[in-house]
């Protein structure tokens, strides 16, 4: 059987606008291989959640700059629960203290890069965390 | 019917998304789902938009989403962007015209790429709309990749098909040449506030009124569209190709036309699947038994040729009933 082409989402929720960042890694991701939607700023979690699982995602990026991280990755993790969508897994990326990574993985968000991951570190854990959703 | 089917005639967005995402990963299982829906489908009023890159086709699309979404119409997109050739990935990026549609339900909006197809399109897109049609969408609104002159397998697919042009892309004789210019049931001059709009109307009209073949019963329309930025203007000129596109749609009805087009369709979709049922599979086996590698071999060092090559493994599938 051929193997599934890995799809991800690259959004930005909030209302910062800083998306070189989101672009950086939509284009990343494209050359790793990946099936990329990229859905821009401005978003809100709803936005987000919804055009996830309209897209059949295996996962969403989120970054944020603006420190709003806190309210706005675990509200997409929770929508996506609402909806039955668990399985899809949830990133984050931006300006991130350390000191919030506890409460974001606790919310449910599976990793966390901040400035100074490399990329190829992003693409590997995708490949590695998402193989073997059906 | 399974309860999978059930859920997407019922309109459940999850279930309809991971089907299209099975038919595009050429999944077993979701041919049989697909059988299962085909009753369900060929309902929904189809409508392509087609162009070149950056013309403005998302932009319309989610101009047309408001437009049928104010006459009550639920709504199924599909959005198809180019694969990369070299790491087979792809930025689908249709979306960011359309955000403010994400939450209405009764909006599913679905990108594509193109994996290697070279027709405009995705080789999943006609699947896809199925799935839409099954789901009950009155109108599916399917957006080609950017094209140039003869990316046109959406005429196998649309009912009608709106082609975006924008000025300053060539003369009058770019206008006469056959391809894209042939398929329009509608014409958008987009961001028609910008210099040569005026001359692209006035050559597109003559093209139009001096067609060799006489009279004919369907003059594509031209809808100029100017200034998204100004909202009031942008909005009537945006319910007019809507109009427009309408009116189109009810002489395929009155006209007869869309019986043909339906029949197009079907001989393009046995075709289609006469190739994945009975090429593809032939290509399969022959990669995975190596003898396609040393037929290739063979016709570098001109030992064959591809006619010869191709006739005799034609005559074992097909006379000897050995199944690929």
């Amino acid at each position: 059987m051929p193997e599934r082409k890995i799809r991800v989402m690259v959004a930005k929720p909030g209302l910062d606008g800083h998306d070189r960042g989101a672009r950086i890694l939509a284009r990343c991701f494209r050359d790793a291989g990946f099936e990329v939607i990229y859905t821009g700023c401005h978003q809100t979690p709803e936005q987000v959640a919804a055009a996830a699982i309209q897209e059949d995602v295996d996962l969403v990026g989120l970054s944020c700059l603006s420190g709003a991280h806190r309210i706005l990755f675990p509200r997409v993790v929770e929508l996506l629960r609402e909806k039955n969508a668990s399985d899809i897994t949830v990133i984050g990326g931006g300006i991130i203290p350390e000191q919030d990574f506890p409460m974001l993985y606790d919310a449910g968000i599976q990793a966390i890069f901040t400035p100074g991951a490399s990329l190829d570190s992003i693409v590997e854990w995708v490949r590695t965390h998402i193989r073997g959703r059906n | 019917m399974t309860q999978t089917t059930q859920k997407i005639c019922a309109g459940d967005i999850r279930s309809a998304s991971r089907l299209i995402r099975d038919l595009e990963d050429k999944r077993p299982e979701a041919r049989l789902r697909l059988r299962q829906l085909f009753p369900h489908t060929g309902r929904s009023f189809i409508i392509g938009i087609t162009g070149s890159p950056g013309a403005g086709k998302s932009t319309l699309a989610d101009a047309l989403i408001g437009e049928l979404r104010k006459r009550k119409k639920t709504v199924g997109v599909l959005a198809v962007d180019p694969s990369s050739p070299f790491s087979g990935g792809a930025l689908l990026g249709d979306r960011v015209r359309m955000l403010r549609h994400a939450e209405d339900e009764d909006v599913f909006i679905r990108s594509l790429a193109t994996r290697g197809a070279l027709g405009g399109l995705a080789h999943a897109a006609g699947d896809a709309i199925h799935v839409m049609e099954a789901m009950g969408k009155d109108v599916i609104l399917v957006e080609t990749v950017g094209i140039g002159q003869q990316e046109l397998d959406i005429i196998h697919h649309a009912h009608s098909i709106v082609v975006v042009l924008v000025p300053g892309m060539g003369d009058e004789i770019q206008t006469m040449k056959a391809g894209v210019m042939e398929i329009a049931d509608v014409f958008v001059i987009n961001k028609a506030d910008r210099p040569g709009a005026k001359q692209l109307k006035t050559e597109l009209t003559s093209l139009l009124n001096a067609s060799p073949h006489g009279p004919r019963d369907w003059i594509p329309p031209i809808v100029s569209i100017g200034n998204l930025y100004e909202p009031e203007s942008f909005a009537k000129k945006t319910a007019e190709l809507m109009d427009a596109v309408a009116k189109h749609h009810a002489h395929l009805v009155v006209s007869g036309q869309l019986a043909e087009r339906t029949e197009r369709k079907a001989v393009m979709e046995i075709t289609d699947a006469l190739r994945a049922c009975i090429l593809e599979p032939v290509i399969e086996r022959l990669i995975t038994d190596g003898e396609l590698k040393k037929i290739v071999g063979k016709i570098q060092n001109r030992e064959t040729d591809p006619y010869t090559e191709a006739e005799a493994i034609a005559r074992r599938f097909l006379n000897t009933g050995e199944t690929p």
